[in-house]
C-alpha cells in the first residue's frame, strides 16, 4: 500500500545522461591545450635561459600564493565561505612588517639588546619576530573580523555572507588607504635584510650588488629560497595539525558536518575561530614575505593576490591543504608565463580563465572529493 | 553657503524622488492617453528645470550631470536586480557590461563624426548577424537535446566569430558608401550632425546594449552553470578581463582610438535629459512588462526555490540565462549612456572595485523591489557624490575615500539588521505586481440576468 520513494543510491544504478556532441567540445580544450604546449614548446626551445627565469619567477610567486590559498581553502571548507577579506589580511600583514621595520627598527633589537652576537644571527632573529609579530596581529583582526561580521549571519543564507565578506573586504581597503592609517600610495618597502641574488652560467656565482647579472645566465636571489623554505615548512606544519592533533580532528569532524560535530561535543564556533586564525597567520608570514620579494606595497595590494589564491585554492580543490599547495604551483606558473609569453598585463586575465575552465572539466579541483550531499 | 547648498540639495532629492514616484503614478494610471500625456508633463518638467531663465535655473549643470548619472545608474542597478534579486544568481559581472556598452557607443559615435562608418556599420551587422546565428544555433541544439555545455559553448564561439568576421567584411565594403556623405571633423557631412547623428546615437545605444547583451550570452552559457558563489567570482573576473582589455585597447586589441590605460576622449556630448529620460522610462517598462509576464514569473521562481520550479516544467538554465541577458542588456545601454554624458572614458572608472556600486544600490534598494533600485539609485548618486562630496569638501582629496569607508559599514550594518534591503520586495504604483484573484465560482445566471425576453 505504501509507496515510499526509495533512497536512489541503493536501487537505482547511475545512469548517465545522454549525451551528443560531446566531441565539440573536447576538441575545443584539446585545440586549447595544444596552443598552449606550442607556445611553451617553442619559447623553451628558442631561448631556455629565459624559460628557466620565467619559470624561476613564477615559482616564487606560486609559493606565495600557496600561503594565501591555505586560509581559503580551510575557512572554505569548514563555513562555506568565500572569505574576501583574506587578501585584505595579507595586505595587512605586509604593512605591520613595514612599520615594524620601518617606524621602529624591530628587525634590529637583538644587536641592540646584545651587541656581542654575530649580525648574521640577530638578523634572522629580528626578522623572524618581525614576521611573528604580523602573524599575531593578523590573527587578531582575523578573528575579530569573523566574530563581529560573520558569526551573526552563520545561519543566513550563503550570499549574505558572501555581501559581507565583501564589505569587510572594502572597508579594510578603504580604510587603509586613509592618510593617517597606510595612505592611497605605494610605499617603497625597507626589507630587515639584504636581498642576495646569484646566477648560474657554469657555476653558480654571486651578483655583485649594483650590477646586473651576464647574459644567459638563470638567476635566483634568497628571498625565493626563504618563500619556498617557509611555504614548504607551512604545508607540513599544517598536516601534522590537521591530521595529528586534536584541535585538527575536532577542524575535519567540523568540515564535515558541523551539526554533528557539535553533538559529538566539539565547540564549533572556536573551531571555526582558530581556523581564521591559522589561515590569518599563513597570510601575514605571506605578506610579509611577498612584501619583501617584491618591494613595493599599497593598500590595495591583496585584492588580486587574494582573488588568484583563491583560483589556486579552488584548482587544487578546494577543502584539501595539498590541493591548495598544488594549485598555488601551477597558478603561480601560469600566470608568470602568460607575462613573459603574451602580454603582461593579461596576467590577470588568465587566473579566471582557469577558474572557469577547471570549474567546467572537474569542479571538484585536483585533490577534491566529491562533495557530500547534504540534507 | 554650505548649509544653503545642503538645504537646496536635500529638497533637490525629496523633489526628484516625488518625481519618480509620480512617473510610476501616472504610468499605473488605465488610460493610454493619461500615461502620455502625463510621461510629456513629467518630461518637460525636468527640461524646464534645466532650462536657464537668464542668471536663474532650478537644476544647475552639476545637478544635471547627477540626473544623467543616475539614470545611467538606475539602468545598470535595474539590471543587476533582475539578476540577482529575481533571479538570484549572484552577479559581479554587471560593470563589465556595463563598460562594454560605454566603449561600443562611444566607438561608434566616436568614429561616426570623425567621419567613418565602420563603427556602426560593424557593430550594427555583427549583432544582428551574431543574434540570428546565436538564435539559431541555440533552435538547433534544443532540438538535438544532451549537448553538454562546452560544445553548446564552441558552438557558439565559432558561431559568433564567424559572424564577427563577416561584419567585419561589410564594414571594409560599406565603407567608401558613407565617405563622402560624413565629411571629416572639421567639416562634418550632412549625415554627422543634427537630427541623422541624433539617429546614430540612439541606434549606437540599442546596438551597444544588444553587444552587450551578446557577450553575456556567450559568457552565461558555461558560467551559469557553476554554483552560485562560483558564479559571483567568475564574473568577478569577467569584470577583470574586460578592464585588462580596457587598459590595453591600443596594443592587444586593434582600436586606436580607444587610446588604452590613457583613456578615450573626443566623444561627441549627445546625452540630454530627453534621451537619458526615454532610455530610462524604457528599461522600467520592459522590465515590468517581463516581471508581469510568464518569463518572469519564471525567472522569479527560479529564485525561490530551483528544484520546484523544474518540478513544475520551468527551463532553468533557460530562465537563468533570459535573464543574465536582459540585465547586461539594460547595463550596455547604462553605459552607452554615461559614456556619452561624460565625454571622455577611462578604464578606471570600470575597475571592479567601482563595479560592487551597483551591488550595494540593490541590496539598499531591496532585493527584488525594482522601486527600491530606483530610489536607491537616484538617491545614492544625489546623497553620497553630491552631498557627501560637500560635507566632506574640508578634508580635500580624503574625501570619496572616507566615502569608500562609510559605504562597507552601512552595508555591513545593513546584512545584519535588515539582510533584504531597504523596501525587501515593496513595490509600488505601476510597478506593483497584479493582485492574483481568487477563482470565483460563476454565480447562477438566472439572479444576474434579468428575463428579457419574458
Amino acid at each position: 500500500m505504501q509507496q515510499v520513494s526509495t533512497p536512489s543510491q541503493t536501487t537505482l544504478p547511475l545512469v548517465k545522461p545522454h549525451t551528443r556532441l560531446a566531441w565539440v567540445g573536447q576538441l575545443f580544450f584539446i585545440v586549447l591545450g595544444l596552443a598552449v604546449v606550442y607556445i611553451l614548446g617553442k619559447n623553451l626551445i628558442s631561448n631556455p635561459t629565459l624559460f628557466a627565469n620565467i619559470f624561476i619567477s613564477g615559482l616564487q610567486l606560486g609559493f606565495v600564493y600557496a600561503m594565501i590559498a591555505l586560509g581559503y581553502t580551510m575557512v572554505y571548507g569548514i563555513v562555506k565561505l568565500i572569505n574576501f577579506a583574506h587578501g585584505d589580511v595579507f595586505m595587512v600583514g605586509a604593512f605591520v612588517s613595514f612599520f615594524a621595520v620601518t617606524r621602529f627598527n624591530l628587525h634590529q633589537w637583538p644587536l641592540a639588546v646584545f651587541p656581542s652576537i654575530p649580525p648574521m644571527v640577530g638578523v634572522v632573529i629580528g626578522s623572524i619576530s618581525v614576521i611573528i609579530l604580523s602573524m599575531l596581529i593578523c590573527i587578531m583582526l582575523a578573528v575579530t573580523i569573523e566574530r563581529v561580521a560573520y558569526k551573526p549571519l552563520r545561519d543566513a543564507p550563503r550570499i549574505a555572507a558572501l555581501i559581507t565578506a565583501i564589505g569587510v573586504s572594502f572597508f579594510l581597503e578603504y580604510f587603509g588607504a586613509l592618510n593617517f592609517v597606510f595612505s592611497p600610495r605605494f610605499i617603497p618597502y625597507e626589507r630587515p635584510f639584504e636581498v642576495v641574488a646569484w646566477y648560474i652560467k657554469g657555476g653558480i656565482h654571486q651578483v655583485v650588488p649594483g650590477t646586473q647579472p651576464p647574459d644567459g645566465s638563470i638567476t635566483f636571489s634568497n628571498i625565493l629560497l626563504i618563500i619556498m623554505l617557509a611555504s614548504v615548512l607551512v604545508q607540513i606544519f599544517l598536516q601534522f595539525l590537521v591530521k595529528r592533533t586534536k584541535i585538527g580532528v575536532a577542524m575535519r569532524a567540523a568540515s564535515y558536518d558541523k551539526q554533528a560535530a557539535r553533538l559529538m561535543g566539539i565547540d564549533v564556533d572556536s573551531v571555526i575561530s582558530f581556523t581564521f586564525a591559522i589561515g590569518a597567520a599563513f597570510a601575514g608570514l605571506g605578506g610579509v614575505l611577498y612584501a619583501i620579494a617584491y618591494s613595493s606595497i599599497w593598500s590595495q595590494l591583496g585584492i588580486l593576490p587574494g582573488l588568484k589564491a583563491f583560483v589556486a585554492a579552488v584548482l587544487g580543490g578546494i577543502g584539501s591543504i595539498p590541493g591548495a599547495f598544488v594549485g598555488a604551483l601551477i597558478m603561480g606558473q601560469a600566470e608568470s608565463m602568460t607575462m613573459g609569453y603574451i602580454s603582461t598585463p593579461m596576467r590577470d586575465a588568465v587566473a579566471f580563465t582557469i577558474l572557469i575552465i577547471v570549474l567546467l572539466i572537474r569542479p571538484t579541483g585536483i585533490f577534491g572529493e566529491p562533495e557530500k550531499e547534504k540534507a | 553657503m554650505e548649509f544653503g547648498f545642503l538645504v537646496g540639495s536635500i529638497v533637490k532629492i525629496l523633489a526628484l524622488l516625488a518625481y519618480i514616484y509620480g512617473i510610476l503614478w501616472v504610468m499605473a494610471q488605465p488610460s493610454r492617453w493619461v500615461k502620455a500625456g502625463g510621461l510629456i508633463v513629467a518630461f518637460g518638467v525636468v527640461q524646464l528645470g534645466l532650462t536657464k531663465f537668464g542668471n536663474f535655473q532650478i537644476l544647475n549643470s552639476f545637478d544635471s550631470g547627477l540626473l544623467f548619472q543616475a539614470s545611467a545608474m538606475t539602468m545598470v542597478a535595474l539590471g543587476l536586480n533582475l539578476i540577482y534579486g529575481f533571479n538570484g544568481q549572484f552577479s559581479l559581472g554587471q560593470w563589465g557590461f556595463y563598460g562594454i556598452g560605454a566603449y561600443t557607443a562611444a566607438d561608434i559615435t566616436y568614429r561616426w563624426v570623425n567621419g567613418d562608418a565602420r563603427g556602426l556599420v560593424v557593430i550594427a551587422v555583427g549583432t544582428i548577424l551574431g543574434a540570428v546565428i546565436l538564435t539559431g544555433i541555440n533552435k538547433l541544439l534544443n532540438q538535438i537535446r544532451g549537448v553538454p555545455v562546452m560544445s553548446a559553448f564552441t558552438l557558439y564561439l565559432i558561431g559568433s566569430i564567424a559572424a564577427g568576421y563577416v561584419a567585419v567584411m561589410a564594414g571594409k565594403l560599406l565603407f567608401p558608401v558613407f565617405q563622402p556623405l560624413l565629411g571629416t571633423n572639421l567639416e562634418p557631412g550632412i549625415l554627422a550632425t543634427g537630427i541623422p547623428l541624433q539617429v546614430v546615437f540612439f541606434l549606437a545605444v540599442i546596438l551597444a546594449g544588444v553587444f552587450a547583451a551578446e557577450i553575456s550570452f556567450l559568457l552565461g552559457v558555461p558560467v551559469l552553470t557553476l554554483g552560485s558563489d562560483y558564479f559571483g567570482i567568475a564574473t568577478l573576473g569577467f569584470t577583470i578581463v574586460v578592464n585588462v582589455l580596457m587598459v590595453n585597447s591600443d596594443t592587444i586589441l586593434p582600436f586606436p582610438e580607444m587610446k588604452g590605460g590613457r583613456g578615450m576622449v573626443g566623444i561627441p556630448k549627445l546625452t540630454t535629459w530627453f534621451w537619458a529620460f526615454f532610455f530610462m522610462i524604457v528599461v522600467i517598462v520592459i522590465m515590468r512588462n517581463i516581471l508581469r509576464s510568464s518569463t518572469g514569473r519564471a525567472i522569479m521562481s527560479v529564485r525561490e526555490d530551483e528544484t520546484a520550479a523544474k518540478a513544475m516544467g520551468i527551463d532553468i538554465a533557460g530562465s537563468k540565462l533570459m535573464s543574465f541577458i536582459i540585465g547586461s542588456l539594460f547595463a550596455g545601454m547604462g553605459g552607452a549612456i554615461y559614456a556619452h554624458f561624460i565625454g571622455f572614458l577611462s578604464p578606471g572608472s570600470f575597475d571592479f572595485l567601482v563595479g560592487f556600486n551597483p551591488l550595494i544600490i540593490v541590496v539598499f534598494g531591496g532585493l527584488g523591489s525594482m522601486t527600491g533600485t530606483i530610489a536607491a539609485s537616484f538617491g545614492w548618486l544625489f546623497f553620497l557624490e553630491g552631498l557627501l562630496r560637500v560635507l566632506l569638501g574640508q578634508m580635500g582629496t580624503e574625501a570619496p575615500t572616507w566615502r569608500y569607508v562609510l559605504y562597507p559599514l552601512t552595508l555591513l550594518l545593513l546584512m545584519l539588521i535588515r539582510p533584504q534591503g531597504l523596501l525587501g520586495t515593496v513595490e509600488w504604483g505601476f510597478l506593483k505586481a497584479k493582485e492574483v484573484l481568487v477563482r470565483q465560482k460563476p454565480k447562477p445566471a438566472s439572479t444576474d440576468t434579468p428575463a428579457v425576453q419574458a
